[in-house]
């Protein structure tokens, strides 16, 4: 008991020490107040982009890098492998299999050879061909850990169920409460009480990979996968093909022949509702991506604010509203983990509804 | 909009979509089966045992309303029975008395029927005395008439006052 | 003059906001009427919440 409680102050100093250092990278940076200010934009706008290398923080003027390398795959003429130590962090040119590879902006273009060059137009858009990217990103690696994390965890509780007579022990104590809340309170009352067992799994997985994603994301390891609208996406294109599959007849009629109203009305209603069908996994994606990213945005501007104000009144008056944020942008982990869960429900919940009552 | 799907990757949506539809598949497998199965096993058992319990409860209330009645019946018995000895007794008693009375009654009846017998036959032995007294009177008178007539009459007469008193 | 698109974003974040808010109002009051259907009254304006919040990010991401 009594290290559990010890637990709590050791979270906080974490915590602590995560913003001092982060104040330490870039108190040599403090000269020249406008350059700051574009620094700290751009190391914001680095930070929410994916990266080819697991970098965790660089020193010495962005020239040293403490991090490893990940593989990079590429579709371009037949599979290319390689580490992304080649970039070296984007400040030359890659050779693999005859063809020349540039980083840009985090991405990867094809150069003509050893010192080719990234061609801009008019809108600061690359010309370049593109390559097939299949890289093993930051983000890969993240999701990756978290599906480890999440099989390791879950897998583990499943069989604490089976050694303890049906009771969970361990991290299960804590994890069924919100297994069940997951059932009880987003699965049953959004889909009913006769078809819910079939969502459960994804209903359960995705809860459970948004919040652990998202709680990532506040880590000073500085990943964050939910904003990346492929991440998104992919979560949102899923709720769409269930929904869309599981869609019994009278949500197909309700979508394209209302019952109830005039036979004018129906004939604009249908492809209302059709792009209705479609606008909805839109805002989902949109929303858990723009969430998590002006969460991102806003700590770290206001952590920056710290090395702008470069007072002591100015700085930790921003460090108590980082600390403040922080804390909120917990809140918003779990919130948007829950939003997204409980609004796949209820498309679910929409499509396998049985209007008896007409 | 075109900077948020500037930012897509088509290599992060394909890793997310492979690592995601295989963690669901994976995980459904190995641990929301069993522990939705455990979780729904223990409560349905938990169910059970409630609606055992209350089973329990409600037929251990009937026993005890059973038992109620039972001791119920059985006061009303004792009562009944109790009562009816009372009435035994006083019936006994009643009867006793009654009987006794009757043999009382009985006994003085006979005690008179045998005085009254006695006395008839007192009477009858007193009479047939009487009548030989008589008799020996009368002989003795019939013997004497003929030496004193006057005598006799006379002794006739007392005598037969002196019996008449009798 | 012609208006920058941002404004409009900005309108709509406005109202977006000012509809959160009421929904945020009119819960408060639907729970302190009935505290006791605080779970279901949260989770109603939770969906609610997000959905306006959707139309704000869709003007925002549409600038």
């Amino acid at each position: 008991m009594r290290k559990k409680i010890a637990f709590k102050p050791v979270t906080l100093l974490l915590l602590l020490i995560t913003f001092i250092s982060f104040a330490k990278e870039d108190v040599k940076h403090e000269e020249s107040g406008s350059d700051l200010k574009t620094e700290i934009k751009e190391y914001i706008q680095h930070h929410l982009l994916d990266s080819y290398d697991f970098n965790l923080f660089s020193y010495d003027n962005g020239e040293k890098h403490f991090g490893f390398p990940l593989p990079v795959i590429l579709w371009d003429n037949g599979l290319k492998v390689f580490s992304s130590s080649k970039f070296h962090h984007g400040e030359t040119v890659a050779e693999a299999g005859g063809s020349y590879y540039k980083l840009h902006h985090g991405k990867i273009y094809k150069v003509d050879g050893p010192n080719g060059e990234i061609i801009e137009d008019d809108h600061h858009h690359a010309t370049n061909q593109k390559p097939l990217d299949f890289s093993i990103t930051k983000n890969v690696v993240l999701i990756a850990m978290v599906f480890a994390i999440m099989f390791f965890m879950f897998s583990r509780m499943a069989k604490s169920y089976k050694k303890n007579n049906g009771m969970p022990k361990g991290t299960g104590r804590f994890l069924e409460p919100i297994v069940l809340y997951v059932r009880d309170e987003i699965a049953i009352p959004n889909i009913g009480e006769k078809k819910y067992k079939k969502y459960m799994s994804y209903l359960l997985t995705v809860f459970f990979f948004v919040w652990i994603v998202n709680l990532f994301g506040l880590t000073p390891i500085g990943m964050n996968v939910t904003n990346n609208i492929a991440v998104t996406l992919c979560l949102a294109l899923i709720t769409y093909l269930i929904t869309t599959f599981s869609g019994n007849k009278n949500y197909w009629k309700h979508i394209f022949w209302m019952p109830g109203v005039p036979v004018p009305m129906k004939i604009i209603l249908a492809p209302i509702e059709l792009l209705g069908t479609i606008i909805k996994p839109f805002a989902l994606m949109i929303r858990l991506y723009a969430n998590i990213t002006a969460g991102h945005v806003v700590l770290m501007s206001i952590i920056g604010m710290m090395f702008i104000f470069n007072n002591w009144l100015g700085s930790s008056l921003s460090f108590l509203l980082a600390f403040v944020l922080g804390i909120l942008e917990l809140l918003v982990a779990a919130l948007q983990a829950y939003i997204f869960t409980v609004l796949s429900a209820l498309y679910f919940g929409m499509a396998v509804e049985d209007h008896d009552h007409h | 909009m075109e900077e948020l799907f500037g930012g897509f990757s088509l290599g992060l949506f394909f890793w997310q979509a492979v690592l995601f539809l295989a963690l669901v598949f994976l995980l459904r497998k190995f641990a929301w089966k069993p522990i939705l199965d455990s979780v729904n096993n223990r409560e349905e058992g938990i169910k059970n045992a409630l609606e055992a319990a209350e089973n329990a409860k409600k037929e251990m209330e009937n026993l005890q309303a059973d038992n109620q009645k039972l001791l119920k019946e059985a006061r009303a018995e004792r009562e009944e029975m109790l009562k009816e000895a009372r009435d035994i007794k006083n019936k006994m008693i009643e009867d006793a008395k009654g009987e006794a009375q009757d043999q009382a009654n009985k006994m003085i009846k006979q005690a008179q029927d045998a005085i009254e017998s006695e006395k008839k036959a007192a009477m009858a032995e007193l009479k047939s005395q009487v009548a030989g007294i008589s008799l020996d009177i009368a002989e003795k008178v019939v013997r004497q008439e003929l030496s004193n007539k006057d005598k006799q009459l006379k002794l006739v007469e007392s005598m037969l006052g002196e019996a008449k008193l009798n | 003059m012609e208006i920058p698109a941002i404004v409009g974003a900005g309108l709509v974040v406005i109202g977006a906001g000012i509809g959160i808010g009421k929904i945020g109002g009119s819960a408060m009051e639907a729970i302190a009427r009935q505290p006791e259907a605080t779970g279901k009254i949260q989770t109603a304006m939770l969906i609610a919440a997000a959905l306006i919040e959707g139309i704000g990010f869709a003007a925002l991401f549409a600038v």
